[in-house]
């Protein structure tokens, strides 16, 4: 996805490469718009108040967070089945240590952090060392971690105690902190956008006009603004939703400005060549799979806190919900191509399916019918949008 | 038309886009007749065989195939093994984890109602084993067998459906000589029996031994029939090579500075093949400034010292490398790229870009510590350490940003070429540079080769073009079977004495 605005087409070929990329994105957030308004018909205006939007954004932020880590593990050229059982466990561990072994919430967060690490680090270590495929692994991993889950529980409901955890799921920044925070983003965004367009002119090469450039940060301007005034006009930046954004933005940054994230594309769009270029491509898949576990430990708190108790049942299906996200959002099974940002638009889509057919009633057997319908027909658009290219 | 003529191809004339593989080929063989067929690599021997075995059906070639003088026209290759054509390709396929027997008949299993007879697959595929002599269990499943075995197996499977013609494509390759020499008797078995075999072979020995007459191909056309019996392993390597020197390779004067890189003793094993030597002591030095040209058939162990010295080989392997006096110990491409060695691999599609990349991220991608501070990307360095080599190689591609899978051959071998030029290695290895690559992308690579060696870089270069070889380099290793048997100055080379020397085989392939 083209979010840097480094244009460096030097003929009509490679702006409309770059324009066909964009086209993507567009298309996605088009749908998301007719998503959106065909519910605010479906439930009489209720679906667009700021109230069900601040919820719906604080729903989505345990899958956002699953599926920033799952984008990685699969452009890698993997995937991680296990992640809804390794959230629950997580979440258990870090209920049972501080409410039935009374450890301070400080202490039951760091050992369920490193719990997340260990996990990855185990899974990522079968995969990338031991050469075991990572459905494999994973699949194994999603029944394992849910029965550790019964056991740690003694397959019971564990109430997570009132104290400063419990609010990362259930409380709001301050109003006028959101605003600063979105100034200060807007300002740096806006920054990186003149500089890339600097940059481009002092190398001589074909960017768009200033015009295009002011229209781009003016709309990231009223999207953002927008956002927040929504926010504003409930009671503020849900916690787990400011998390959420928090991570999208770090792992944009590491996925395409660091030589790891440039790293994990190579090895998944071609292993070989990735290995003969001289890629750690064994510490690199461990790397992503232990960064996968360090967010579902994230996802972990984030889910107990938000319901104030850890369940054996909890978190089921959420590696299919990050998964379908991530495919959403331009995602390529076969590895080497795909999107944080993407994935995270792909949340989005995916929870407003869910909150918006919820609220307007609709059975739950529907849901899940229209849900695996939209999957499918995104990826279909994709590939047959693809043919018409090569 | 010849009466004893079994098969007669005339006028095959063979294009794929770009280049013409075959030009009006005409070639004929007798009954009982064991016909051997010699040339270079890419000479079009291959693809004539795969169009008499079906394998590019009727109206993908211009030309006639007649069996028994009846024209055929094959829709597949089921249609050439009905007219009585058995093929045993190059590469083994055999499925793995099937047995011996139902190998044999995989496809063609006996059977009623689609019920099989495996008694009958079993009893027939020993009765198959027993004629060509092979004593294997036909219950026994194909992996465990070695590779000459294998490659028995493949003749009874192409015997299981009594040819009349046989054709193997370079069978020996990967045979120890007693697995050879049952395979030759094999042949001389068949041959009394009145079936005729075509044989493609890079040893000419073999071929003398075997072979009542030899045909020569040349760039895609059959040069020269000969009467083994008249003819002599000189009079056939005039004919696979005949070809001159054209000024398509620019020569450079310059001076030569001390070795940088020596190698001694380096050994590999056959990752598939236990005890099998891939290379066998190979030992020689590279100047500052050199370009050193190696050259051999296929199969001879060229592209496995690349890929040993580069730490990607995938099997056992010992031997000493020194760079710049310094001994290495090289376990992966990581540590060879740090060590400053570079690899233009054999096949680019594969080992060398990511395809479905951009041109600027292929060409970073080995270079990545020259354009990032701290770890972190600097996209306008990026942009004009990319832009550089765009100009400097003259990269035609529409922009930075175009997918890497839509440049032509000579510019995707461009963008390797600039990836392997940012990690700014002293030694660059080169495996078949040219391959697939038009002629004026050609003469812009060995450009940029000399160069390269002007400004003090030492390549070591393989490839298959005797031209290419003597062209460019300063001195010419020459490998066959896994060894080093012949090192010339190239002002002492001729294509000749290469080629000599490449058909050479040293009996002591298994240790």
């Amino acid at each position: 996805m083209e979010q840097t605005g480094v244009l460096i087409s030097i003929s009509e070929i490679g702006r409309w490469s770059s324009f066909k990329s964009r086209l993507r994105t567009y298309t996605m957030v088009f749908a998301l718009l007719v998503i959106w308004v065909i519910f605010e018909f479906a439930t009489n205006g209720a679906f667009l108040q700021a109230r069900n939007l601040s919820n719906l954004f604080r729903q989505m932020s345990v899958t956002g967070v699953l599926s920033v880590g799952m984008v990685l593990v699969i452009v890698a050229g993997h995937v991680d089945l296990s992640v809804g059982s390794v959230v629950c466990f997580l979440g258990a561990l870090m209920s049972v240590m501080n409410t039935n072994h009374g450890l301070s919430p400080g202490v039951s967060l760091a050992v369920t952090v490193a719990a997340g690490l260990a996990i990855g680090f185990g899974q990522g270590f079968l995969v990338s060392y031991q050469r075991v495929p990572a459905f494999i692994v994973t699949l194994g991993g999603m029944m394992a971690f849910r029965g550790a889950s019964m056991w740690i529980t003694s397959n019971s409901t564990v109430p997570l105690q009132e104290n400063w955890i419990s609010s990362v799921g259930t409380a709001y920044i301050p109003i006028n902190l959101g605003w600063a925070l979105t100034g200060v983003a807007l300002v740096v965004a806006s920054y990186n956008m003149i500089r890339a367009y600097q940059a481009n002119v002092r190398y001589g090469l074909d960017a768009p006009s200033p015009l295009v450039i002011a229209f781009r940060v003016a709309t990231l301007a009223v999207v953002m603004i927008g956002f927040m005034g929504v926010l504003a006009s409930y009671q503020g930046v849900p916690v787990p939703v400011l998390i959420m954004l928090v991570l999208m933005l770090g792992f944009n940054f590491i996925a395409t400005k660091t030589t790891w994230g440039r790293h994990i594309y190579a090895i998944g769009g071609n292993v070989e060549a990735a290995y003969v270029s001289g890629i750690n491509v064994k510490l690199r898949t461990l790397g992503v799979f232990m960064l996968m576990g360090l967010l579902a430990a994230v996802g972990g708190v984030i889910l107990t806190a938000r319901v104030g108790s850890a369940s054996p049942d909890a978190g089921q299906l959420l590696e299919l919900d990050a998964i379908a996200s991530c495919v959403i959002g331009g995602t390529s099974l076969m590895g080497g191509r795909g999107s944080i940002m993407g994935a995270i638009l792909g949340a989005l889509v995916m929870e407003s399916l869910n909150n918006g057919m919820s609220m307007a009633n609709i059975e739950p057997f529907w849901q899940y019918i229209v849900k695996g319908g939209v999957l499918v027909a995104a990826v279909w658009m994709d590939i047959a949008s693809q043919d018409k290219r090569t | 038309m010849n009466e004893a003529n079994v098969l007669e191809m005339r006028g095959i004339t063979k294009e794929f886009p770009g280049v013409k593989a075959l030009n009006g080929v005409t070639f004929s063989v007798r009954k009982g007749e064991i016909h051997a067929i010699c040339g270079e690599n890419g000479a079009g021997k291959s693809t004539l065989m795969k169009i008499l075995s079906g394998f590019y059906p009727h109206g993908t070639y211009s030309g006639e195939i007649r069996v028994d003088g009846k024209p055929q026209t094959y829709r597949s290759t089921r249609d050439s093994e009905r007219a009585g054509i058995g093929i045993i390709y190059q590469e083994l396929s055999l499925v793995k984890e099937m047995t011996v027997g139902e190998n044999i008949f995989i496809g063609r299993e006996p059977s009623t109602l689609g019920v099989i007879h495996w008694d009958q697959v079993y009893s027939r595929s020993k009765e198959l084993l027993d004629s060509i002599g092979l004593k294997v269990n036909p219950r026994m499943k194909v992996k465990y067998l070695g590779i000459g075995q294998k490659q028995l197996i493949e003749i009874a499977k192409a015997l299981s459906q009594s040819p009349r013609i046989l054709v193997l494509d370079e069978p020996t390759s990967a045979l120890s000589e007693s697995e050879v020499a049952t395979l030759l008797r094999i042949l001389r078995k068949l041959k009394e029996q009145g079936v005729s075999s075509i044989l493609i072979s890079h040893k000419l020995n073999e071929v003398f031994e075997i072979s009542d007459r030899i045909t020569v191909f040349r760039d895609g056309k059959s040069v020269a029939t000969h009467v083994a019996s008249e003819s002599s392993e000189s009079r056939i390597i005039r004919d696979m090579v005949g070809r001159e020197l054209k000024d398509l390779y620019p020569r450079v004067n310059k001076e030569l500075g001390d070795t940088v890189l020596e190698v001694r003793n380096l050994t590999a094993h056959d990752p598939a093949v236990p005890g099998r030597l891939l290379l066998n002591q190979i030992g020689f030095t590279v100047r500052k400034g050199e370009v050193l040209g190696i050259a051999g058939l296929m199969g001879a162990g060229r592209s496995e010292l690349l890929m040993a010295l580069f730490g990607a080989f995938p099997g056992k392997f010992s031997g000493e490398v020194i760079l710049e006096g310094k001994r290495l110990k090289i376990k992966s491409p990581h540590e060879a790229i740090f060590a400053g060695m570079s690899l233009v691999s054999e096949d680019r599609k594969r080992f060398g870009l990511v395809l479905e990349q951009t041109v600027m991220k292929n060409m970073t991608l080995a270079g990545l510590s020259r354009i990032f501070r701290f770890g972190v990307l600097d996209s306008s360095k990026e942009v004009s350490v990319s832009q550089g080599y765009v100009k400097s190689l003259r990269v035609k591609t529409p922009s930075l940003d175009a997918l890497v899978k839509n440049l032509s051959g000579g510019n995707q071998q461009k963008v390797v070429l600039a990836k392997c030029l940012m990690t700014e290695p002293k030694v660059l290895f080169l495996d078949e540079p040219t391959r697939g690559i038009d002629v004026g992308a050609r003469a812009e690579i060995y450009h940029l080769i000399n160069d390269l060696a002007a400004q003090g870089m030492a390549i070591v270069m393989v490839s298959s073009e005797l031209p290419e070889v003597l062209g460019m380099s300063d001195r010419v290793l020459v490998m066959s079977a896994g060894r080093v048997t012949a090192e010339f100055a190239t002002a002492d080379a001729t294509q000749e004495s290469i080629m000599a020397a490449a058909t050479t085989t040293v009996s002591t392939n298994l240790h």
